[in-house]
């Protein structure tokens, strides 16, 4: 098996391509450092009323705040890559078509390398900022080197999760006509159910135990509350295995769908 | 060999006369129309030939390469290309073919070229001597040297297009097709890529088959011309069998679109 070499090379030049927008890069962290600041404060605000009643404490939720604006490019769902639904659309796609090379695979590499281009230059400056903050609004470290390990396999999982649902929506694009609303449905539901706007742990009991199973939580719920210690133990160890669960079977499902997609493509315009 | 019989394809299109109210009931009804692209085609093509594929706007001459790059697949009939058929086993089969689409760019937008041509050497897994070998004749014959190290953004048309059929050539295809590869190039630009490909095709016995509206693309590279109208085969012949006694082959091809009615 040689062939990982080729989507090695895509995954390459994706990553040096997107090393190259600097001032978006620059942007990116501006808008982060604002928007982390503006939710610490307003869980400030909301601990201030009643500490007690909130399911992780106020030092955690900061650290998962600071975490989620650090490594943002791996886990939006909205951070699609439009080349990819553009070459769909208007039907650039031949050219990939004339290749030796699984579509599936060749654009998943493209999508990692993009959210790691992504992340890789805005990820420091934040971390950085966010550990000089004092507490408990700052970023904590975490509880043991072991934790922290386990933070980061879990963050490459989660990013595994996400890069394949996306996968899906590219998938499904090749079945309509325009991408447009399958990507805007797809973008909320993953917002919500991920933990994106607030964390899942905030959620009532009972439908929180639901969204801890579905695919969406295998994304940056688990690596975020494993560093700062909101989840611990079994619980851990099961919230990765659900990860690796998700993402054999959501790239099984995409595979599935990339053969379908084959089958019946007609590429459009002449 | 290239061997095509009986070959159907059949797009379902949605019509509706212009305006609101048309556009609000087909919301309701939708109506279809069934276009026969290729109707019964058929043609055989040898190994090192130079065939000119050609015919009006919407003849059928796009889905064609697209059957026979392996991206389309048609109802009926059987497609043949060196023993393989090109929509099974696609990864297969495309290791051995080129294509340039003169409407498209295969070339990675924000980097240098060279940045492309090396992810296709990773892509076709070709050998570092066979790579460099190749880079270095294209790069002489299509006068590359000052274009390699440019974002491909920063290039004008003809030499973006240079580039491009650089790139679907690097991996010694044994069958090139050229979707309308001169289309917007200067005068300059057309005779390089013209002396170009009839000298690929010299050297190493490529088979070319080549779409074009320019006329002079046809006259000055092959011997041979299948014209399709309305999805069906209507001459598989020289250039001469429609020139007669017309002044320019441009006139003769117009004169035998009309008389066909196509």
């Amino acid at each position: 098996m040689k062939s990982y070499r080729k989507y090695l090379a895509f995954f390459r030049l994706r990553f040096s391509v997107g090393l190259q927008y600097r001032t978006a890069a620059l942007a990116g962290i501006v808008t982060q450092f604002v928007w982390g600041s503006m939710e610490v404060l307003m869980f400030r605000a909301f601990y201030r009323s009643d500490p007690g009643s909130f399911p992780m404490t106020l030092s955690a939720t900061c650290s998962y705040v600071w975490l989620q604006q650090a490594f943002l490019a791996l886990f939006m769902a909205w951070m699609m890559e439009n080349e990819i639904f553009d070459s769909i659309v208007n039907g650039n796609i031949a050219y990939e078509l004339c290749r030796p090379v699984n579509l599936y695979s060749m654009w998943y590499a493209r999508s990692l390398a993009n959210r790691f281009s992504k992340a890789v230059l805005r990820c420091l400056p934040i971390l950085v900022f966010a550990f000089f903050v004092p507490a408990p609004y700052g970023l904590m470290l975490p509880e043991s080197p072991g934790t922290f390990l386990l933070f980061l396999f879990t963050l490459f999982a989660g990013t595994g999760v996400t890069t394949a649902f996306c996968m899906l929506v590219y998938m499904v694009s090749f079945f309509t006509i325009s991408p447009a609303g399958i990507r805007m449905v797809a973008v909320s539901v993953v917002e919500f159910f991920a933990g994106a706007v607030i964390p899942i742990p905030f959620f009532p009991n009972g439908v929180r135990r639901v969204f801890e199973l579905l695919p969406f939580a295998s994304m940056q719920n688990v690596p975020l509350r494993i560093y700062s210690g909101d989840l611990t133990g079994r619980a851990m160890l099961d919230a990765a295995a659900l990860q690796l669960f998700w993402l054999a079977a959501l790239v099984l499902l995409g595979r599935l769908l990339n053969a379908l997609a084959m089958k019946k493509v007609t590429v459009q315009g002449g | 060999m290239i061997t095509l019989e009986h070959v159907r394809k059949t797009y379902k299109v949605s019509k509706r006369d212009a305006g609101f109210s048309s556009a609000f009931k087909a919301l309701f009804h939708k109506e279809y129309e069934y276009i026969h692209a290729l109707n019964d085609v058929s043609f055989t093509i040898l190994d090192g030939e130079m065939v000119g594929y050609i015919g009006p706007n919407g003849a059928g001459k796009s889905s064609t390469i697209k059957i026979l790059s392996g991206i389309l697949t048609p109802e009926e009939g059987i497609c043949l290309v060196d023993g393989l058929i090109p929509w099974k086993n696609r990864i297969e089969y495309v290791r051995n073919i080129g294509v340039v689409f003169g409407q498209r760019s295969q070339l990675w937008w924000d980097v240098p070229v060279l940045d492309s041509f090396e992810l296709l050497r990773e892509i076709y897994r070709i050998p570092e001597s066979t790579y460099r070998r190749n880079l270095e004749q294209l790069t002489n014959m299509l006068d590359l040297s000052q274009l390699l190290k440019t974002p491909v953004r920063q290039l004008s048309l003809g030499q973006r297009m240079r580039c491009e059929i650089a790139a679907s050539l690097l991996h010694d295809p044994r069958i090139l097709f050229l979707d309308e590869p001169t289309i917007g190039l200067d005068a300059v630009s057309k005779l390089a890529v013209r002396d170009f490909i009839r000298k690929l095709n010299q050297d190493k016995n490529t088979t070319v088959i080549l779409t074009t509206h320019d006329m002079q693309d046809i006259e000055a590279l092959t011997d041979r011309i299948i014209l399709i109208g309305k999805g069906k085969i209507l001459l598989d012949g020289t250039i001469d069998d429609i020139r007669k006694d017309y002044d320019s082959t441009e006139e003769a091809l117009a004169a035998f679109y009309r008389s066909h009615q196509i």
